[in-house]
């Protein structure tokens, strides 16, 4: 028997460009992807005998593309309804193909196949899940794994995302500028997504996923090839790259959440975060900063500080507020009270927050810090309620444990000698 | 004779390989060139990041400078160099010093590993 690992990986990288192109070609979802599932399949019986192509993913795309012409020609045949507008539209978009399978032409493609899975009606979940599944070709075995649901669940969540897709109807024709970033801005949203799911887990026991953090950061790659001189795009990399340098230091041995101050520095992955400031020199030559570059350029203060005593926080503070302005939000608010308090001490940064009690009456973050900054400020009573409400909106153990920690050292702390 | 040998790939499968599978292309790499360095065969040895890391200076009367790598069918690759920039621009700078008044294209890819010479003398 022949090995055929190494087709694998050709196919998974000749993805999303070839469902890409077949999705502009047939304008339906399930039919590129079944296409391309086709294609594949040959791939495995032709190119087990034959070698592998030249261009792996224009073989795939014509290959996937005449099975399934050959396949509505074989319907048209034994059925009676004619099928005659889907062939000549099929036989229009022939020429054009071959035309525009050349590099430059794959971007649109991708994007738009990318575009298609974060339609604003979807909740960020389904976002997720679908790109997963189209884009990345994850099985939905994987997929339901790493949301701890069954997989029937979600089998259906794919299915009802992929029906509310086709009823978006999103143009087909080549995008204007204008559109083409709107879409970039809306992909990039999404790609970010479908990281923080995997670096900070929304559910269930596991606190990292660290393939979902991979396939982000496979997907922002994607795109930054694709759009090369996009300086919000190599930021996006760079902060995924970043941060995603931290995940061997970020749980211990027993999976508790290690705080960015206690991390061994010497776990965190060199390769990444040279690439990854590497990707932001090239973003700020462009002088145009935007949410993602500050927000890298952060991740960047972080990883070239050998040591937590070392991180530049005034610098931090400074980047905190230029994000603040381009894109206000309490969250970005409490990540610069905690730059804050490092720069002018914890009751500054306590003033700071406080306003935001309200908009964040729900988020985990929010006590935990309150918690902390009233710990060293030795108000105990005040921090103990903060924690336990941290507790009480803990997503996963990891975090709920994280907290109970804090709360035991500060009762520890405070009963008298 | 010197050889340099120049290692192509598709970049996306070397991109979707996972660490585990990374890894043991290295080691199986390893395991040749350790016998070359036993015979002091070896010279330096680069790994460079991705192509979306690089920055392309295409020399003209106006130095033009490109996101991406270089992609041009025409010219070919005939030589590197191996130099120690303090910045990006820096390193744009010295490309533009070093092509000055020729028609020659940089990619400039910052290097992932480098193994340094490990010829025996």
């Amino acid at each position: 028997m022949t090995d055929l690992a190494w087709i694998d990986p050709l196919l998974r990288a000749a993805r999303p460009k070839a469902v890409g192109a077949l999705l502009r070609y047939f304008r339906d979802l399930d039919q590129a992807e079944e296409a391309f599932q086709e294609a594949c399949l040959r791939a495995l019986q032709n190119w087990s005998v034959h070698g592998p192509p030249r261009d792996p993913v224009a073989w795939l795309i014509m290959v996937g593309r005449n099975v399934a012409l050959d396949d509505v020609r074989r319907r048209r045949k034994s059925a009676p309804l004619p099928a005659d507008d889907a062939i000549s539209d099929l036989d229009d978009a022939e020429p054009d193909l071959v035309e525009r399978l050349d590099n430059s032409h794959y971007r649109d493609d991708v994007l738009r196949l990318l575009f298609v899975c974060c339609h604003p009606d979807l909740p960020a979940v389904q976002q997720i899940a679908l790109a997963l599944r189209v884009v990345s070709g994850l099985s939905v075995k994987e997929i339901a794994r790493a949301f701890l649901v069954s997989e029937a669940a979600m089998e259906q969540r794919i299915t009802r995302a992929k029906s509310r897709v086709a009823e978006a109807d999103v143009p087909f024709e080549t995008p204007g500028a204008a559109e083409r970033a709107e879409r970039l801005g809306a992909v990039a949203a999404m790609i970010y997504l479908v990281f923080n799911e995997g670096y900070s887990a929304s559910g269930g026991s596991v606190h990292v996923r660290v393939p979902l953090c991979e396939e982000s950061i496979r997907l922002a790659r994607l795109l930054l090839t694709l759009f090369p001189g996009e300086p919000e795009i190599m930021s996006l990399t760079a902060l995924l790259l970043l941060q995603h340098a931290r995940a061997p230091a970020r749980l211990d041995a027993d999976g508790a959440i290690v705080l960015l101050e206690d991390q061994d520095r010497l776990l965190w992955d060199r390769d990444m975060i040279a690439e990854g400031l590497a990707l932001i020199d090239k973003a700020v030559r462009h002088r145009r900063p935007g949410p993602y570059q500050i927000q890298a350029a952060i991740a960047g203060v972080h990883a070239h500080a050998a040591k937590f005593e070392e991180t530049d926080w005034s610098e931090i503070d400074q980047l905190y507020a230029a994000l603040e302005r381009l894109q206000p939000s309490p969250v970005v608010t409490l990540n610069r009270a905690v730059a804050l308090s490092k720069v002018q001490g914890p009751a500054a940064a306590l003033a700071l927050i406080e306003p935001l009690a309200q908009s964040l009456s729900g988020y985990f973050h929010f006590f935990g810090l309150k918690g902390g900054l009233l710990t060293q400020l030795g108000r105990a009573d005040e921090a103990k309620v903060a924690f336990d409400q941290a507790i009480a909106l803990a997503h996963t153990p990891a975090e709920a444990a994280h907290i109970r920690l804090r709360l035991d050292r500060l009762i520890k702390e405070s009963q008298p000698a | 004779m010197l050889y340099a040998f120049l290692c192509c790939h598709d970049e996306a499968v070397v991109a979707s390989w996972s660490k585990a599978e990374d890894d043991a292309v290295l080691a199986k790499r390893h395991k040749v060139t350790e016998r070359l360095v036993a015979k002091g065969k070896l010279g330096p040895a680069v790994r460079l990041m991705p192509t979306t890391a690089a920055t392309t200076v295409r020399m003209g009367r106006e130095p033009v400078i490109l996101d991406g790598p270089f992609a041009e069918t025409k010219e070919a690759l005939l030589g590197f160099y191996l130099i120690d920039c303090d910045s990006l621009d820096e390193a744009i700078e010295t490309a533009k010093e070093i092509g000055r008044d020729e028609k020659v294209v940089f990619e400039i890819r910052p290097v992932r590993l480098f193994v340094p010479e490990s010829k025996a003398s």
